[in-house]
């Protein structure tokens, strides 16, 4: 039996080692958290169908429930590696042996504070989307700070998103579709809220995302105007003035908010501690981990035995994410196999 | 009248919280189409009357989501109705019928009526 250590158990790592599990190797989850699920814990409901998020996370818990050892509230103080594989090492003096490793950290979420001119964390009536999210989950009615309910409310795509002076050049892709989600999930709880999503470029690149879009637009009355906000300013009754640029008819508006949303983006782990940085892996050029080969090699690294799958490489869906899990176990699987080029043990035969 | 050497500019900021949005809502109620577009300016792309004046079928729609009625007012008359617009539209929003409710509600709003 080959073992296989994943680190990370979010959806990526679920997803894997349930995969793996099931071909019959033995496969360990080492999750920093004190609970699996990773991200999709903060996500009330998913695009593009709004479907809620606890049946897939309950699904990808239960595939782990059986057969595969997880390890929570671990961290990792080294990782060696020898002729059989990793060893690797977490808090409490434990260690953990496999025979291939598989990196599935994730990504970091923009710190909205950073773009200061929004005033996240300065006015009170600037929420992420993230936060916007937990008040979906947590089944309260959205209030403003200074519990009324919103009239207005506007969302700005691309915080942290496309965006240099921040170290951000990348789209962050699901952003523009989760805009439009919530958007509509707004309206749904606050009917006669006037909702305006404030966008550069409207990425629906996904099956459904454009008729999402559409359904905002005829069903609900969304309003999207072409713009990038440049700066905030806070009413004295805690409501929001912004001015952008309608880009569409070249000239500058101004108008009150009672809320705005941050649409924040999906960044590359950097803080210390990250194990891009720790296991010396390197970075492509926008800082999420270079994969070896995008198009051959997406799921392997410079490191042999060493492999990499969902946002860790990048924004991803979490349907892209799910069909990463699928194809990284594969290709673990048959990189155990080639006894010849590793272990020097008998040919994996994958029972079926 | 003294010429000061300066004179005050006007401002051209969209004050959108003191637009009035009642041409786009009037146009609405008749044609709810009018939310499908995105903007895309296909339709300005086939028009005719695009070539020699500045009508523009899609900024018109955006001024009617803003509330800029005399920007309306300017330019919605220009129309001749040959449809290629409604032709090109790629979301199959009812591009006559919205102009036509706009030139109905440019001219209730210069009678009074709306």
């Amino acid at each position: 039996m080959k073992s296989i250590a994943i680190i990370g158990g979010g959806v990526a790592g679920l997803e894997a080692a349930a995969k793996l599990s099931r071909i019959g190797h033995a496969v360990t989850i080492i999750e920093k958290s004190d609970q699996l699920g990773g991200r999709l814990n903060q996500w009330h409901a998913l695009f593009p169908a709004r479907k809620p998020s606890g049946p897939l996370l309950a699904r990808l818990k239960n595939h782990v429930a059986e057969g595969v050892n997880v390890v929570v509230n671990a961290y990792i103080t080294g990782v060696e590696k020898n002729d059989d594989g990793f060893a690797i090492k977490i808090n409490n003096n434990r260690m953990i042996t496999a025979n291939a490793l598989l990196l599935t950290t994730g990504f970091d979420i923009f710190e909205a504070e950073r773009k200061e001119e929004y005033g996240y964390g300065i006015y009170e009536n600037v929420i992420t989307s993230v936060e916007l999210e937990r008040t979906f989950q947590s089944g309260k009615s959205l209030l403003t700070a200074q519990g009324k309910t919103p009239a207005r409310i506007g969302f700005i795509h691309c915080v942290g998103s496309r965006d240099e002076k921040v170290g951000n050049l990348h789209c962050s892709k699901v952003c523009c579709v989760t805009a439009v989600k919530q958007a509509i999930e707004v309206k749904e709880m606050l009917p006669s809220a006037e909702v305006f999503l404030f966008y550069m470029d409207l990425r629906m690149f996904g099956r459904h995302f454009e008729e999402l879009y559409k359904e905002a637009q005829f069903k609900h009355g969304i309003q999207f105007i072409r713009a990038r906000l440049s700066e905030a300013f806070e009413n004295p009754d805690g409501s929001l003035q912004i001015r952008i640029e309608d880009t569409l008819l070249a000239k500058p508006l101004k108008m009150n908010l009672d809320m705005m949303i941050l649409m924040v983006g999906i960044q590359p782990q950097k803080k210390s501690g990250n194990l891009i940085d720790m296991l010396e892996l390197d970075r492509d050029t926008d800082g999420f981990l270079l994969q070896e080969d995008q198009y051959t090699y997406p799921f392997k690294t410079k490191i042999r035995g060493l492999f990499c799958a969902g946002g860790i490489t990048g924004p991803k869906t979490i349907e892209e994410t799910l069909i990463e899990a699928r194809a990284v176990a594969a290709e673990i699987n048959s990189f155990l196999g080639h006894k010849e080029s590793y272990t020097g043990q008998e040919q994996f035969v994958m029972e079926l | 009248m003294i010429d000061f050497g300066y004179k005050i500019q006007t401002d051209r900021q969209i004050d959108y919280d003191a637009n009035s949005r009642r041409i786009l809502e009037f146009v609405r109620e008749g044609e709810p189409s009018v939310d499908w577009c995105m903007s895309c300016g296909t339709c300005a792309s086939a028009c005719t009357a695009a070539v020699t004046t500045d009508y523009s079928l899609r900024r018109l729609i955006i001024l009617a989501r803003r509330g800029m009625e005399k920007d309306i007012l300017d330019s919605v008359f220009r129309c001749r109705f040959c449809g290629k617009c409604f032709n090109a539209c790629p979301r199959g929003v009812n591009t006559r019928n919205i102009v036509y409710l706009m030139q109905l509600a440019a001219i209730k709003i210069t009678n009074h009526e709306i």
